[in-house]
């Protein structure tokens, strides 16, 4: 199949809607929207979940499914109407011309098929050739995406390939018949940073290599900042605000736009003297949208009668050649006016110290032959390797680190799910590091509480909040009576600022903001000391993070609680942590004070998660550090330094020193450690990743 | 993989002496001995006769004396009875009693000696599963890719007409016992309640000679009975394959709907249905009892309703071990198989 030779634009939408129908009602899922993506061009479309970003990709596929139905507007590729086609023109279409590129590359990779049979298949469907060609064509592709040793991987079933490797893979099929249109749907969302780093690196350079227009889905407005040239924002099932990235992102028109750049930690931002600002409310449900401007009831700017009226249509913003905005009042609005501090707080002085870590390791054996039995032969995985460090009294302590490092171990060990293999947890000088949680006492079990990642698996799906509430309350033996139970959980409820309705709602009822609420609050009810939180607003949308993270810091204040705060996102770690600590494949190789890790001397591994680290924000210069390869897994590390087999700074050590040895801690000024075999001088030379360009 | 077939192996030798134990516990209780003296003897025998008929021919021997007989570890019993005659278990009559082996069991391979056909208990149980086996390699034929096209039809496309109504086929296929649907069969094809005498209502004739005419009932009730269930877990798996992410890769790669489905959604969507397809064999095992006894097909399972009506110990316990071996073997093909068609899966 030969390809359609065009010059206009690649993809025009023309006030597309797409509705989905259910035996109820139907629901609409995406309204009057437009986009026009050049040729060459990469269009970002920007947008929290359910806000119908997925379904605009979907509908340029024409792939709805049974219930997903077009009833408005125009997809036209290359000037030829998308709708109009038969089955046979959209398959010619599918994958030759236009191309996608899934969030979750394991999913969409058949697992009982060799790669080489997957990729192949391309080529040979669309034009025809052999297989022997198409092979060839599949190595160079290979070759393209950076993948090592393209022979074994085309004989290798996607299982045996590492989530990096198998999103290479994917891209690799997308661009086998070289499409004029790529749809990136969250390509990253489910890799590490360092990994999502070096694969936006591989998809700008082939968009620029091959000429291909790009449609790059995303939440994360920083991926966005660096891959693409226009942007949509998107709310609720409408296009808010499109324009080209530079026009959005330093000229917002848009009251939510401006909403979303301020509830992001943005470098500049901290919790004491710059808090974040959190969109109030609760985005709405698909069939319960306002009348008038979606996001109406949400904004600062609302003005009753004219933004409730009538549907608002995108406005050209004077002077500008493609910026669009919906609203009514983007001429009334100053945009330029500061956000205004209504909060600021005081630092809080660290207290006394509430947890000691001293030199705490766990090792799991692992059956090598896990599936049928053991032979005898086992392998050690050192999840946790001599971790040492103090935590103070209303102290927040980052844990940093990608999939693997074993910072989730740690908070299992602390929370006394597992035990530790040696060394020991003091707590008020009591070691609890050998003791499991059904061996500790109440109150050192409700000293240490956690708040979970994932806020919807947490909670009973069939009690109510209350119930819930008042049963974690009975388990630390608080109070004498249910009345006395009841009237402290209507208080948490308070204090996590849900409405006391609330306490009889089932947890399907609820958001999922209010779900970690009930998370948290669950957390408090013993009067925690220590609160363990393991990615606590990862799962949540851009908006409610703000709020949840809030939130949290508020109830630091108030109850002075050392909050242990896990996360792999170095944007939030910097705006809410007194201290960081890096991790590797379970070593610390980095700890000290927020600004301490965040400026030079880096540890290496650090220097590279910053530069991976995606900002949302034009005036940032970053020093562009790609790793090479993946994480290499806890079963098998490297010898010596965990980092070496990535390590840019390698050859500045004498010596196979970093091959062969576990460096040092080095504790610079201020207490700051670091674990690495560099000396002093070369650290001291390191310049800083992240800078502020001169304005 | 040699280690986990020689434990599959060491696991099927277990089950065997367990299984057989029971049954042998079972078979040997006063009562079902008295009722197996009467048959063997005379029906009016008295209470003194009945032991004494017993006594001379070892069966009140303590059980694990007994068992150990049977397995072959235990000497024979030699018992000069009440009535003057020598009797030992491993005497074969035309052989003088002096050189006999002292042991007799399993482990010579001397299967006993079957008291309801007055012949060797190996050579019975070998001649029948011979025919059970021909009966069962038909219903195979038969059953399995029809129940796996039935299912893929279903599942490739979830709700649709053609899903609904072969759905409806298979719940009621699989809703019908053999007993219900082999008498209905043999009215409809066999009789002359419809005048469609196109079958025979009997497969003795296809023991010797098996043809289209004399084996087709027997083969369609108890294929049409499992392969409704087949059909229904193929169906269940395949629409579950239809939804994963990777067919809509497929799909939005440009293949066409019959490649998709044959080259993408089949090789995973026969994963769990070949796991049911293998466990459809010891089902069969006692399918059959039903369907041989029905259409007078003199198989294993007819030997086995006569060995138990008998209580024809030996017998039955040759027809046990059969069966274990049967289930077993069936279930280890399973397992490796398996691994072939699921990648993600090692033996090593």
């Amino acid at each position: 199949m030969s390809k359609i030779s065009y010059d206009g634009p690649i993809l025009e939408i023309d006030q597309l809607s797409i509705s989905f129908f259910t035996r109820l009602r139907e629901i609409p899922a995406v309204m009057d929207f437009s986009v026009v993506v050049q040729p060459g061009e990469a269009v970002g479309l920007v947008g929290e979940s359910g806000c119908g970003k997925s379904t605009v990709a979907l509908g340029v596929m024409q792939d709805l499914g049974v219930n997903g139905h077009i009833v408005g507007g125009k997809i036209k590729f290359k000037g030829q109407d998308l709708g109009k086609m038969s089955a046979e023109q959209l398959r010619d279409i599918r994958g030759n011309e236009i191309a996608m590129i899934y969030q979750e590359p394991m999913a969409s990779l058949n697992p009982a098929m060799k790669v080489g049979k997957q990729l192949i298949e391309v080529p040979i469907i669309h034009e025809g050739v052999s297989e022997k060609e198409a092979l060839r064509r599949a190595k160079e592709v290979l070759i393209d995406v950076k993948l090592p040793d393209p022979e074994r991987i085309l004989q290798s079933y996607p299982h045996q390939l590492s989530g990096g490797q198998q999103q290479r893979i994917v891209i690799a099929m997308a661009l086998m018949s070289k499409p004029s249109l790529l749809i990136l749907d969250e390509p990253t969302t489910a890799l590490d940073v360092t990994v999502e780093a070096a694969v936006v690196d591989l998809v700008k350079d082939l968009g620029k290599k091959y000429g291909t227009s790009m449609l790059f889905i995303s939440h994360n407005l920083g991926l966005i900042l660096e891959t693409c040239d226009q942007i949509c924002v998107m709310y609720s099932g409408e296009a808010v605000e499109t324009g080209s990235i530079s026009d959005v992102f330093d000229k917002m028109q848009h009251p939510y736009t401006q909403a979303l750049f301020r509830s992001i930690p943005l470098p500049g931002a901290d919790k004491n003297s710059r808090p974040l600002v959190a969109i109030p409310g609760n985005f709405p449900l698909p069939h319960e949208r306002p009348s008038g401007c979606n996001f109406g009831p949400r904004c600062n700017y609302f003005k009753d009668g004219l933004c409730n009226t009538q549907a608002i249509p995108m406005n050209k913003i004077k002077g500008f050649e493609r910026h669009f905005s919906r609203c009514s009042r983007i001429d009334e609005i100053d945009w330029d006016t500061p956000i205004s501090n209504s909060s600021q707080f005081e630092s809080l002085p660290p207290g006394d110290v509430v947890l000691k870590i001293d030199n705490l390791k766990k090792y799991y054996e692992v059956a090598a032959n896990a599936l049928f039995g053991s032979s005898g032969t086992y392998k050690t995985v050192k999840a946790n390797e001599t971790l040492s460090f103090e935590a103070r009294e209303s102290e927040t302590l980052a844990i940093v680190g990608e999939s693997g490092c074993g910072k989730s171990t740690f908070a299992k060990v602390l929370m006394g799910l597992e035990t530790a293999t040696d060394g020991g947890i003091l707590l008020d000088n009591e070691n609890i590091g050998s003791t499991p949680i059904e061996a500790r006492d109440t109150q050192t079990v409700a000293d240490i509480q956690m708040v979970f990642q994932n806020p919807f698996d947490t909670l009973n799906p069939s009690m109510t909040v209350g119930r819930q509430i008042v049963r974690a309350l009975e388990v630390f033996k608080y109070g004498q009576s249910d009345d006395e139970r009841n009237d402290r959980m209507l208080q948490l409820l308070d204090l996590v600022k849900l409405p006391r309705a609330f306490a009889t709602r089932m947890p399907r009822q609820l958001s999922g903001g209010q779900k970690q609420r009930v998370g948290i609050a669950r957390a408090f009810a013993g009067g925690a000391r220590i609160v363990v939180a393991d990615e606590p607003v990862s799962a949540l949308d851009v908006s409610v993070q703000a709020a949840v993270t809030d939130l949290l810091m508020e109830i630091q204040r108030k109850e002075k609680t050392t909050l242990l705060f896990i996360s792999h996102d170095l944007s939030i770690v910097r705006y809410l942590s007194d201290r960081v600590m890096v991790m590797y494949l379970g070593h610390v190789v980095e700890l000290g004070t927020t600004d301490q890790v965040f400026s030079p001397p880096y540890h290496p591994y650090t220097e590279a998660l910053l530069s991976a680290v995606p900002i949302a924000d034009t005036s940032i210069e970053k020093k562009h550090i790609v790793l090479e390869g993946d994480i290499p897994s806890a079963m098998n590390p490297p010898s010596g330094c965990p980092f070496q087999t990535r390590c840019r700074w390698k050859k500045d050590v004498p010596g196979s020193l970093c091959e062969t040895e576990v460096p040092p801690i080095k504790t610079l000024d201020g207490g700051h450690q670091i674990k690495c075999h560099l000396v002093k001088s070369k650290l001291e030379k390191m310049e800083p990743v992240i800078k502020i360009a001169a304005e | 993989m040699a280690l986990f077939i020689l434990r599959r192996i060491a696991i099927m030798l277990f089950t065997s002496l367990c299984l057989t134990f029971v049954v042998f516990f079972l078979t040997n209780l006063y009562p079902n001995l008295e009722k197996m003296a009467k048959t063997q003897g005379n029906f009016r025998m008295n209470d003194e006769a009945v032991l004494s008929f017993l006594e001379n021919r070892g069966y009140l021997l303590p059980l694990p004396v007994k068992y150990g007989e049977w397995l072959g570890v235990y000497p024979g019993y030699v018992i000069e009875g009440s009535d003057g005659e020598i009797r030992g278990r491993c005497f074969k009559s035309d052989q003088i009693p002096s050189e006999a082996p002292r042991y007799c069991g399993i482990l010579q391979g001397y299967w006993g000696y079957s008291t309801r056909f007055k012949s060797d208990v190996w050579g019975i149980v070998t001649t029948r599963l011979g025919l059970t086996g021909i009966l069962m390699f038909w219903v195979m034929a038969l059953m399995v890719p029809s129940a796996l096209i039935i299912g893929i039809l279903a599942g490739m496309r979830e709700g649709s007409r053609t899903d609904r109504s072969l759905s409806t086929f298979s719940i009621v296929t699989t809703a019908t016992p053999e007993y219900v649907s082999g008498v209905i069969l043999i009215a409809v094809f066999a009789s002359s309640a419809f005048g469609l005498k196109w079958f025979k209502g009997t497969a003795t004739a296809a023991m010797d000679n098996p043809n289209l005419e004399n084996f087709f009932l027997p083969v369609v009730t108890i294929a049409i009975y499992g392969m409704g269930y087949i059909a229904r877990m193929t169906r269940a798996s395949m629409a579950e394959v239809m939804t994963a992410q990777y067919i809509r890769t497929a799909r939005l790669k440009g293949v066409s709907f019959p490649n998709i489905v044959l080259k993408h959604a089949l090789r995973n969507a026969l994963i769990a249905p070949f796991t049911v397809i293998m466990l459809q064999f010891p089902w069969l095992l006692n399918g059959v009892v039903i369907v041989e006894t029905l259409f007078n097909y003199k198989g294993f399972g007819w030997a086995l309703v006569q060995a138990a009506g008998n209580n024809d110990i030996e017998l039955l316990l040759g027809v046990s071990v059969v069966s274990v071996f049967v289930v077993l073997v069936t279930q280890l093909i399973s397992d490796i198989g398996y691994v072939y068609l699921n990648p993600r899966i090692s033996v090593t």
